[in-house]
């Protein structure tokens, strides 16, 4: 484990099990997923037994018990997307890349995943890769914005 | 940027600022906005900066990035001030000759112009575009003109004003007065008033007491509360400084979804700007009254968009709403009494102090004052973000300024309120929109998600989307409505699937019935306007699929059968490519076929081709 790094994220906080989630978020984003050992410190740290954490890293949807991929594709399954046909663009996203939507390719490269709404509906069907937002993403503009990551 | 010590010290430097600051300066606002990001909106910006240079202009134009211009269809916007020429589908190619033409002669580009879909007749000036001229911009009004990032900015068009006002004229009794006089009633969905919520709290004698801005904006397909945290952030801040100042809080906490990471980075900014000048902190503009905001950040639950869910997440724990009485403004974070309001309510606050409560009220049906964002997306040919007084017509906004259905197709019905809302029929279009009028209809305001469905649309397949969604985000906490949508979703999909029953229409509405009297929360209680609206309204449609086993919008996969027509087919091999299970077969250059016994009914030969040789029935 690298104490140094878990370190440098719990000193932004006080020390209270309201940081719990904030924390949590923290090693997501630096880690891209919530280690095992890492809980364990934070749980001490936070006061805050393990059950809770574990509630709450399975409630919410940015955390992941796995690690994820290098880059986050995340596809808009929104209202405005779906009636655009945005689950075409999550098959056919999920066919190159050979990998089911929630799971990451067997090279880390890419992690799958649909999301409620990125808030870009005038350009549906939406879908982002990392930071980085796509509009009107038909099928067949699919293989062009996966070589920019390739 | 100077710390300011007193009023006077705030009313000079925005004197001085005005003074430095020509209004005839040139300027360049590209849209940096929800709806043009996504389509290139920075290497936009690039290119001007770079044309600029060359061409000796950088110091003479100002270029800024800004929040959504409105008619996001045009994306990516540019405005050209002072004239206000607006050029929509810009892309960096186009710089050199906006630069050239419009920056240099004084002259407008043609062809980058907004053209009436059926007049074909032109408009190059905002004021001239029938989109802009139906609405009543007050939350966006500054989104176009601003530099989100620049404090200047924002107090050089009157910003901090209301907060000036508050402060130094005003107790916080009359502060509650007015916003309860001003009639404005919540913007996140629920529409209770907003006085009496601040009332209540103001009157519960603990301390300390807290803000929340609400800025989860779960609902699919809304996008109004992101376009304002980006484009006008300080708008939120000062709503939140003048609302903390009247009920006595001494923390405010904006939530934003976890899915706006931009809207996170300009809130901090704003946040950052201003405790350097002094608007938050320790005696905010030496009135003795201390006030600071932090951000936190949602972690995708959209349940968590409810006010007590969200109030639990903030303390560490699971997003699970809790009955109420009591309400937050009683007990609410930490068990203080908490006023939460949505970022639409939070930035109308400023302009109701400075402007004042009687020309709020004058605006507005009788007992929906104000204003409303809607983003209008969908089968219009218009989208974006419309800024409306309350009570104009479902027509006015989807014919007039949506400019009506795309290809001409007929309107099969209008979505709001998200997932817990409605399908509005055509029957309804002249409704005048207001919190009443949505719900006698069987829908709701909610956040101002408007979604404009055609024909191409099924609405047993919406009714499904929507359930789906809710089962999927429901916390799971009582049982009706974890039961109950499992329940309904297990017979849309026996529907879907063409093994419909005509009774399963009354056991959904059943359902429905214990699921609004006696879930917790307001996900449970109204997950099922969806499925009243669209069975009392489209009927037929969940008859077609059960009877017939037909679903005509083509959208129920189950049902369609995917052929290729041999006449049109090139033999490309498009479609081979795409399909995931191998189920089309054919040599090259000749007619494909498609195995049915194979084919999952995805629908990508379809997308693929682009000869329009494959077809669904
Ligand atoms: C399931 C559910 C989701 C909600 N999501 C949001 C949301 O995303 N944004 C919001 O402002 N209010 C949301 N609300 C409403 C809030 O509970 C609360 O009423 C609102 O934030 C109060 O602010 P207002 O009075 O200014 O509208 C939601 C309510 C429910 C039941
Ligand atoms: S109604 Fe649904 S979402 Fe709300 S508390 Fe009950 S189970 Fe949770
Ligand atoms: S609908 Fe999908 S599975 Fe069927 S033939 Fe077309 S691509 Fe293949
Ligand atoms: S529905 Fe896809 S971006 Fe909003
Ligand atoms: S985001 Fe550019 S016009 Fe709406």
């Amino acid at each position: 484990m690298d104490l140094p790094r878990l370190e440098t994220i719990l000193s932004r906080y006080e020390g209270e099990s309201a940081d719990l989630i904030p924390v949590l978020q923290d090693i997501q984003d630096a880690y891209s997923y919530l280690p095992k050992e890492e809980l364990h410190v934070v749980s001490e740290r936070l006061q805050v037994p393990l059950t809770q954490i574990y509630s709450v890293a399975t409630f919410f949807k940015m955390f992941s018990l796995i690690p994820k991929g290098k880059h986050q594709i995340k596809v808009c399954t929104g209202t405005t997307c779906h009636l655009k046909g945005s689950h075409r663009v999550a098959e056919s996203l999920s066919h190159r890349l050979g990998v089911e939507v929630g799971y990451t390719t067997k090279d880390m490269q890419f992690s799958l995943d649909t999301v409620g709404c990125l808030g870009s509906c005038a350009q549906a069907p939406v879908m982002m890769v990392d930071d980085k937002y796509f509009g009107r993403t038909t099928v067949d503009k699919v293989p062009k914005i996966l070589k920019l990551y390739k | 940027m100077p710390r300011f010590e007193s009023i006077d010290h705030l009313r000079e430097y925005r004197r001085q600022l005005m003074a430095k600051r020509d209004a005839n300066q040139p300027q360049v606002l590209v849209c940096a906005g929800p709806g043009c990001l996504p389509m290139g909106s920075e290497e936009v910006a690039a290119a001007f900066r770079e044309e600029l240079e060359k061409n000796g202009l950088a110091a003479k134009v100002v270029l800024k990035e800004c929040g959504c211009h409105g008619l996001c269809a045009g994306a990516v916007r540019v405005l050209i001030r002072p004239q206000e020429i607006t050029y929509q589908h810009v892309t960096s190619e186009d710089v050199p000759e906006i630069v050239e033409k419009t920056l240099k002669e004084g002259q407008v580009v043609d062809r980058l112009v907004y053209e009436d879909l059926h007049t074909q007749e032109k408009a190059a000036y905002k004021k001239d575009i029938p989109f802009f001229k139906g609405q009543m911009p007050i939350v966006l009004r500054k989104l176009d003109i601003i530099d989100p990032t620049s404090l200047d900015d924002y107090l050089a068009l009157g910003g901090y004003r209301g907060l000036r006002k508050a402060l130094m004229e005003m107790k916080p009794d009359d502060i509650i007065d007015a916003i309860d006089h001003s009639g404005l009633r919540g913007r996140g969905g629920g529409g209770f008033p907003t006085g009496r919520k601040w009332r209540i709290c103001q009157e519960v004698e603990d301390e300390p007491k807290f803000i929340i801005c609400n800025g989860d904006e779960g609902d699919p397909g809304a996008f109004m509360d992101r376009a304002v945290m980006e484009g006008d952030p300080h708008a939120v801040l000062e709503g939140m400084i003048i609302g903390a100042f009247a009920i006595g809080a001494s923390k405010g906490y904006i939530y934003v979804r976890h899915e706006y990471p931009l809207a996170v980075s300009r809130l901090q900014l704003a946040i950052e700007q201003a405790r350097e000048s002094g608007f938050l902190g320790k005696n905010i503009l030496r009135s003795g009254f201390d006030f600071d905001i932090k951000i936190s950040r949602g972690a995708g639950a959209f349940v968590c968009g409810e006010e007590t869910a969200l109030i639990h997440s903030m303390e560490g724990n699971i997003g699970e709403p809790s009955p109420r009485p009591p309400y937050p403004a009683q007990s609410g974070l930490f068990g203080k009494p908490t006023v939460i309001n949505n970022v639409e309510t939070w930035a109308n606050v400023p302009e109701i102090i400075n402007l004042g409560a009687d020309w709020f009220a004058n605006i507005g049906t009788e007992k929906s004052k104000g204003t409303k964002v809607f983003s209008l997306v969908g089968a219009v040919n218009q989208t974006g973000l419309v800024e409306v007084p309350m009570g104009t017509t479902l027509r006015q906004i989807v014919y007039d300024l949506g400019g009506g259905l795309r290809q001409d197709r007929e309107f099969k019905a209008v979505q709001t309120g998200g997932p817990s809302g409605g399908c509005i029929p055509a029957q309804f279009l002249d409704l005048p929109v207001d919190y009443d009028s949505l719900q006698s209809v069987g829908s709701i305001m909610g956040s101002g998600g408007m979604i404009v469905m055609d024909t191409s649309s099924c609405m047993v397949d919406v009714a499904r989307y929507f359930i789906n969604f809710l089962y999927q985000e429901s916390c799971g906490k009582c049982t009706p409505c974890r039961e109950g949508l499992k329940q309904i979703l297990f017979i849309l999909d026996e529907i879907i699937h063409g093994r419909g029953q005509e009774e399963h229409l009354g056991l959904m509405e059943e359902l429905c019935n214990a699921m609004s009297a006696a879930s917790i929360c307001g996900l449970g209680k109204s997950a099922v306007n969806p499925i009243r609206s669209t069975i009392k309204y489209f009927r037929e449609e969940y008859l077609a699929h059960i009877r017939d086993k037909k679903c005509h919008a083509l959208v129920c996969r189950p049902l369609l059968k995917y052929t290729v027509d041999p006449e049109t087919c090139t033999g490309c091999l498009a479609c081979v490519r795409e399909c995931p299970v191998g189920a089309i077969s054919g040599k090259k250059k000749m007619a494909q076929e498609i195995d049915q016994e194979l084919c999952v009914k995805c629908g990508l030969c379809y997308e693929a081709c682009q000869f329009e040789a494959v077809k669904i029935e």
